[in-house]
């Protein structure tokens, strides 16, 4: 069962859709509240946000802090523009890698779906290129995940 | 790492349709990343996916190999001018041609489709695993609420 969706929308648009069992409220704040955000978004296996800031009104800040352990990371900065407890989430995020990537806006939403929640994330770049750099970017660290497996297998 | 594989080694195959189908729901310009190696054909393979009646070749060809008059037919434009963006795709390796007596049929190149394919199965992994923890994440969530209403 596949419960997520990943897709390009016109030029510089990425949607991702995902399901959960929690309720729309769970969900939001999985995605707001620091201490949560820290268990999950993590990437490929190894990886830690030992830096994890989420404040969640608007103008508030970002800023996530990854880790593999061995002394390589990266971060992520950005703000919150707009809340709408818990329906509705809009902000903007930057990556560092060191080099800072363009602004990546970015509106979630939340609807209830029976017991659970579709989650919608609708990520608009300010370009095609911009948004091909992302992805491919999202790729490397994916690649990454899989060296470390293969690494397991060996 | 190089990704492109020699000419010799692209085919394309019955099998290999629906899943080429399968890729049309995706850019193309995400295509093209996984075509070349690092950042060497970049600027060529970013312009080259930004424009709709490339975008709009590249699926055509999606569905099978197809010739220049095949590949003008659907657009308002002349042959020379879907020759032009043909070269421009053929340039940042996301088509090829092959020589059939007068003709030279274009298709995709195959290593791009499956270089595609890995990379959006990792990407998609990657995602996912934060997903699946975030699906336990908001099961202990529950858990803590339905004990703190005992």
């Amino acid at each position: 069962m596949s419960k997520m969706t990943l897709q390009t929308e016109g030029d510089t648009h990425v949607v991702v859709t995902r399901r959960f069992a929690a309720p729309p409220e769970a969900v939001y704040r999985a995605h707001t509240d620091p201490k949560l955000v820290q268990k999950w978004m993590l990437g490929p296996e190894g990886w830690t946000m030992p830096v994890c800031i989420s404040e969640a009104k608007p103008g508030g800040k970002i800023r996530y802090e990854w880790s593999n352990g061995k002394g390589a990371g990266f971060h992520l900065t950005g703000e919150y523009l707009e809340l709408e407890p818990y329906s509705r989430l809009v902000h903007v995020e930057r990556m560092h890698l060191p080099d800072t990537t363009p602004d990546n806006h970015v509106e979630t939403r939340f609807d209830a779906d029976g017991t659970g929640t579709l989650m919608t994330v609708r990520m608009t770049l300010p370009d095609a290129q911009t948004r091909a750099a992302m992805l491919a970017t999202g790729m490397e660290r994916g690649m990454e995940a899989s060296y470390v497996r293969l690494e397991g297998m060996i | 790492m190089n990704r492109r594989l020699p000419a010799s080694q692209e085919s394309s195959s019955p099998s290999q349709v629906s899943r080429e189908n399968f890729f049309l729901t995706i850019s193309f310009d995400l295509y093209n990343i996984t075509l070349m190696d690092a950042a060497s054909n970049l600027n060529a393979a970013f312009s080259a996916l930004a424009d709709p009646t490339r975008r709009a070749i590249l699926a055509r060809l999606a569905k099978g190999e197809a010739t220049v008059m095949e590949l003008a037919a659907p657009f308002e434009m002349t042959q020379p001018a879907i020759s032009q963006h043909l070269k421009v795709l053929e340039g940042a390796g996301l088509v090829v041609r092959r020589v059939d007596g007068t003709k030279r049929p274009r298709r995709l190149a195959k290593a791009g489709v499956e270089a595609m394919d890995q990379w959006l199965a990792m990407l998609r992994k990657a995602l996912e695993k934060n997903y699946d923890r975030l699906d336990e994440v908001l099961a202990s969530m529950e858990k803590q609420k339905r004990g703190e209403k005992r």
